[in-house]
């Protein structure tokens, strides 16, 4: 029990040695002292808690998916039968159409069409997943109605695509900010976690991320009567969408458009905050790329003298009449912006719309002032701990105290080093499971002493006394620790960000402990034996 | 030197002799917690319930405005918030739950912040915020339900160690000290209407691992002297047993009081709630370890030959042999 061949002398030292030398960077740079740019920096980061920072959970809404891929569908279908009508020389008409209780359903006119359009809307659906499953389900009922319902796969498929996108698209808004090692994720099917340190007021970055910013030029419907819109009842083939703010509509709240027919915004090569070169307002230049500038010049083309709002994620921002065609590609849009809000569409406009609206579900910000206080209060109170807990044990154990306490410093010393090493975030939670983890490295000494004072007592000689003591404490040590690393396996597999990080202090800490705690006072105990070869000891 | 010696040498102190009396008083104050938990209920912190929590440090001022905001953020049109000091007379916390049944706007969390925070920075240009949680009703709802989930768990996951490397009267036991740790300090926070947030989860789990640590330690003595004193009645043997580890019992639970009395006076004021917890589960985890985990194992009826080996059937087989040889 306490023969150490040289070899596993050496190795202890050199395990701990490793450990020490990691944890230097993580030490001199709390000190405010440098560390050679040459060599490999293992150091702890800071958690948002601490450092500074917000942690931005988005989420998306499946049922939007669905709705756009049902929206979608309808226009495919129109699309495909007025082509595939005139190419048979044929019209083939559809009607009653709709797109409410998650399908596409519309009745094919003439009843002798119906494999006609069956041919035409088939090769609209795709595979989805690997079980050959397709994207929709398309079934025919009461011989001519079409009912076309997306699967669950091709839903769960979309959603996974559109998410891709949206994490893109959240990147390029996010580094357009400026800001320093952002991080974005994708959690579970539906969400996003963003996290960016060092922020003292994350609204400007809630606002960009908040802004699906699905740009729509749509034609304004003027045939539609004012006492059904009061009522909110558009003609058929518009709709009634609302103004950004009052102020935008100059007295009216809303505007009746053209649900088709219109173009979307979004094949743009650039973006930018301008100013309106008669009122000096803040306004959006927009630049087109050669197939959306065509398609632009073509709807100002052919609607010269009629009115288009142009709408910003369902709101109109303004409705200008067109004076005259616009050819050269680019567009201003104005719609009562301040410089931010400006800026912020630019940004959005440029990095792509969003292809579902995220919602902002949790936010957690802490802002640098409070990170800082709680690092330093954690300090003081770690440090204070520290010199009291050894104090005490020094006091009641004394030489073996000292073991103990020499032990304790080398764990926290280690516990500094791995988490350098692997790279382990550094939470408020973390501080006090550091603290914690100071309070119970000491019992593993306290058990194995006391279980020495009392084979002292029973009268056995000093070495036997040490060994049985290291021998039948091991046990409970051992279980004990089990035990919390149970629970803290569990605390990191359901915990969310800082409590994670207690979690993983509290394992490495277990860890670190039994060998600084058991095996090293174990050497250090031996090798004063060897050498002194006390009869009577001290406990 | 003279070293300190806090507990005597060879103790002989009756704890077993009042057993059914303290079992009769913790019953009562696990069943007083749970009354207080279910009628008064927990304060339960946004993580649970949904809402914004919104840290605010007035620069300027020595005294925060408490009755000033609390006005002008129920003017805002969400109830009436929650204000709290926290640390220094110009830190307060404002808190406010989601109005009743919007718990499934996704956004409204989120929009009450923004609304709340744009209010107090318009109102007070030396208000510097500090921290925003804001927490929609459905993450509410999952962060409640891992929070449950990570605690069952955790609790029969220890109790089955237990039960697997001693016998299933201590894995009872065990898990009968847990549940008395564990409510216990809920009883606390029902009491004192401290925030109950996730860090007081990762606190009752932390409870979990290290108030059973004095269990096992009590538990492995009473496997040991039990293999030793073979004809030892057990509340002897029990008595035996928590007293030649009181001194280890009392010299740990000093030290980790020791070490969290330093975080709790001096540490960040943001995780007191956090470290309250865990120096009230350090002192009801060694009251239990004593007087929960030890009685029950003489009422569920541990048989000293538990850890003796018994024969095994090739034995049984050899030993036949024997005789009729």
């Amino acid at each position: 029990m306490l023969d150490f061949p040289r070899w596993k002398v050496i190795w202890l030292w050199f395990v701990t040695l490793i450990c020490v030398v990691a944890a230097i960077p993580s030490l001199t740079s709390t000190m405010g002292l440098g560390w050679p740019s040459s060599l490999p920096e293992p150091k702890i980061n800071l958690g948002l808690d601490l450092a500074g920072g917000s942690h931005i959970l988005l989420e998306a809404d499946p049922s939007q998916v669905r709705l756009q891929r049902i929206e979608g569908m309808e226009e495919s279908v129109r699309n495909k039968l007025k082509q595939d009508g005139q190419k048979a020389g044929r019209e083939i008409r559809i009607s009653d159409i709709s797109n409410r209780d998650g399908a596409l359903t519309f009745v094919v006119a003439d009843a002798t069409q119906v494999d006609a359009v069956r041919e035409a809307v088939l090769p609209l659906t795709n595979g989805a997943g690997l079980t050959g499953q397709r994207d929709w389900d398309i079934n025919v009922v009461d011989g001519t109605r079409f009912v076309l319902k997306p699967t669950e796969a091709g839903i769960s498929q979309a959603v996974t695509q559109a998410m891709d996108t949206a994490v893109e698209v959240v990147r390029k808004r996010i580094d357009a900010l400026g800001t320093k090692e952002p991080t974005i994720i994708r959690s579970g099917p539906s969400r996003i976690v963003v996290q960016v340190p060092g922020l003292q007021d994350p609204q400007a970055l809630k606002n960009l991320l908040g802004q699906t910013a699905k740009l729509e030029f749509k034609l304004v419907d003027t045939a539609a009567i004012a006492s059904d819109v009061a009522q909110g009842i558009a003609p058929p083939g518009s709709e009634i969408v609302p103004y950004v703010s009052a102020t935008a509509g100059g007295g009216a709240a809303v505007e009746v458009v053209k649900r088709l027919g219109g173009i979307r915004g979004d094949q743009l090569t650039n973006a930018q905050q301008t100013n309106d070169q008669q009122t000096n307002e803040p306004t959006v230049t927009i630049t087109f790329n050669t197939e959306g500038g065509a398609k632009f010049a073509k709807l100002t083309q052919q609607n010269t003298g009629r009115r288009f709002a142009i709408i910003l994620d369902g709101k109109v921002l303004s409705a200008p009449t067109i004076n005259e065609p616009i050819l050269g590609g680019s567009a201003i849009i104005s719609g009562s912006f301040t410089t931010e809000s400006a800026n912020a569409l630019a940004i959005s406009l440029r990095s792509g719309a969003l292809p579902v609206d995220l919602k902002v579900v949790e936010e957690r910000t802490v802002g640098p002032d409070l990170g800082a206080d709680s690092i330093r209060k954690g300090m003081i109170a770690m440090g204070v701990g520290t010199l009291a807990l050894a104090v005490f044990i020094l006091i009641t154990y004394g030489r073996f105290g000292v073991y103990a306490n020499l032990a304790v410093f080398i764990n926290v010393i280690m516990i500094l080093g791995i988490m350098g090493i692997i790279g382990t975030t550094l939470t408020l939670p973390g501080i006090a499971g550091f603290v914690l983890t100071i309070g119970a490295a000491v019992d593993a000494n306290v058990l194995i002493n006391e279980r020495i004072r009392e084979e002292r007592h029973r009268g056995r000689k000093v070495v036997q006394a040490v060994e049985l003591g290291y021998k039948e404490a091991s046990r409970a040590i051992f279980d004990a620790n089990i035990t919390n690393v149970i629970a803290a396996v569990l605390m990191f597999a359901f915990g969310s960000g800082p409590v994670k990080g207690f979690a993983v202090v509290l394992l490495i800490g277990i860890a670190t402990s039994v060998f600084t705690a058991v095996t090293l006072t174990r050497l250090w105990v031996a090798q004063w034996l060897r050498r002194a070869r006390p009869t009577e000891i001290a406990l | 030197m003279k070293l300190l010696k806090l507990v005597p040498d060879n103790t002989n102190i009756h704890f077993l002799k009042w057993r059914v009396p303290f079992y009769v008083v913790s019953m009562i104050l696990i069943a007083a917690s749970w009354g207080l938990v279910l009628t008064k209920g927990l304060n339960l912190g946004v993580d649970f319930i949904g809402g914004q929590m919104i840290r605010v440090t007035f620069e300027r001022t020595a005294e925060a405005p408490v009755s000033e905001l609390r006005e002008q953020v129920a003017k805002l049109g969400y109830g009436e918030p929650v204000i709290q000091r926290f640390g220094k007379p110009n830190e307060i916390s404002i808190r406010m739950k989601l109005p009743e049944g919007s718990e499934g706007d996704a956004a409204l969390s989120d929009k009450m912040s923004r609304t709340i925070t744009a209010d107090i920075k318009r109102n007070h240009a030396d208000a510097r915020i500090d921290g925003v949680d804001s927490v929609s009703g459905k993450v509410s709802k999952e962060l409640g339900w891992d929070a449950f989930k990570a605690l069952g768990f955790a609790s029969l996951a220890v109790a089955a160690y237990i039960w697997l490397r001693f016998e299933w009267q201590f894995g009872v036991g065990a898990l009968f000290a847990l549940i008395h740790d564990v409510s216990l300090t809920l009883g606390l926070f029902a009491i004192t209407g401290m925030e109950f947030d996730l860090n007081i989860v990762a606190a009752l789990l932390t409870l979990i691992g290290y108030s059973l640590n004095d269990t096992i330690v009590v538990y492995d003595r009473i496997r040991e002297n039990m293999k030793k004193f073979r004809k030892m009645p057990m509340p002897e043997l029990l008595d035996l047993s928590v007293n030649e580890t009181l001194a280890r019992t009392i010299v740990t639970s000093l030290s980790m009081l020791i070490t969290l009395l330093a975080l709790l006076l001096l540490g960040p004021d943001v995780i007191f709630g956090f470290t309250a917890a865990i120096t009230l589960g350090i002192f009801v985890g060694t009251y239990s370890s004593v007087y929960m985990a030890a009685p029950i194992l003489i009422w569920l009826k541990v048989n000293p030959n538990s850890f003796v080996p018994t024969e095994t059937a090739m034995e049984k087989q050899e030993r036949l042999a024997r005789e009729r040889a």
